[in-house]
């Protein structure tokens, strides 16, 4: 299956991507899996950032929860606005 | 009578005095109307901020506060409720955000708004990016305000 990635503020200044396209291979149906496998191909931040947060499909999602074919899945550090 | 729920984010300045008047104007049941508004200070942990950047999610943000205001909605007897929040660049002294509630009485206007800013703070995605002396840096989340979101729950 295939999701778009999208990574905001330091995380996406630490990339030097604000999103991306990626084909999944078998077996990556968690967000919690999904950030380990981008960790290992070459997003090193994804591994090393601590509180990360995550949504999918615009809504706030932790590590269990489940992606899909054709989902929006966003990485970002804790939020800071107001 | 319709209970308006307005979410705005953008990059230009807003006037308070129009948007408060705009929120209750023609609605006679509206005895209260509380309002908190945020700014840009010139220094934070203990560094001057001569500039602040605010990035956001496009789609999820306004979705996120949409979604703040309809709990409040669900925890008070609120009329209308107004969030502004803008992006882009900002100077020290200019205003960030707006939150504002009306109601019949004091006590629901006065929580729904700390409700809705203490929800913001911890679960509407932007990011604050601030410009010292030693360059620029982003803002690190305050454990305050965890605790402050977690008081309603």
């Amino acid at each position: 299956m295939s999701v778009k990635i999208l990574y905001f503020a330091g995380l996406r200044e630490a990339l030097g991507r604000a999103s991306e396209n990626v084909e999944l291979p078998a077996g990556i149906h968690t967000v919690g899996a999904l950030r380990d496998w981008l960790a290992g191909q070459g997003r090193d931040k994804l591994a090393s950032a601590k509180n990360l947060r995550c949504a999918v499909n615009q809504d706030m999602a932790g590590p269990d929860a489940a992606i899909r074919d054709g989902d929006e899945i966003a990485f970002f550090p804790p939020v800071t606005g107001g | 009578m319709n209970v308006p729920t307005i979410v705005r984010i953008q990059e230009a300045d807003f006037d308070l005095n129009a948007e408060l008047t705009a929120l209750r104007a023609g609605d006679a049941r509206i005895g209260a109307l509380a309002s908190f508004v945020g700014l840009v200070r010139d220094i934070n942990d203990g560094a001057g901020v001569s500039e602040m950047t605010l990035e956001h999610y496009p789609g999820m943000t306004e979705k996120a506060l949409t979604a703040i205001v309809d709990e409040a909605k669900t925890r008070w007897d609120i009329y209308g409720a107004l969030v502004i929040h803008r992006v882009g660049p900002l100077q020290p002294c200019d205003q960030i955000v707006l939150v504002a509630v009306t109601s019949a009485h004091r006590g629901e206007a006065f929580a729904a708004c700390e409700f809705i800013m203490d929800y913001l703070k911890t679960r509407a995605p932007f990011w604050k990016r601030e410009t010292t002396p030693d360059g620029a840096r982003w803002v690190d989340a305050r454990d305050s305000d965890d605790s402050a979101a977690e008081r309603w729950q």
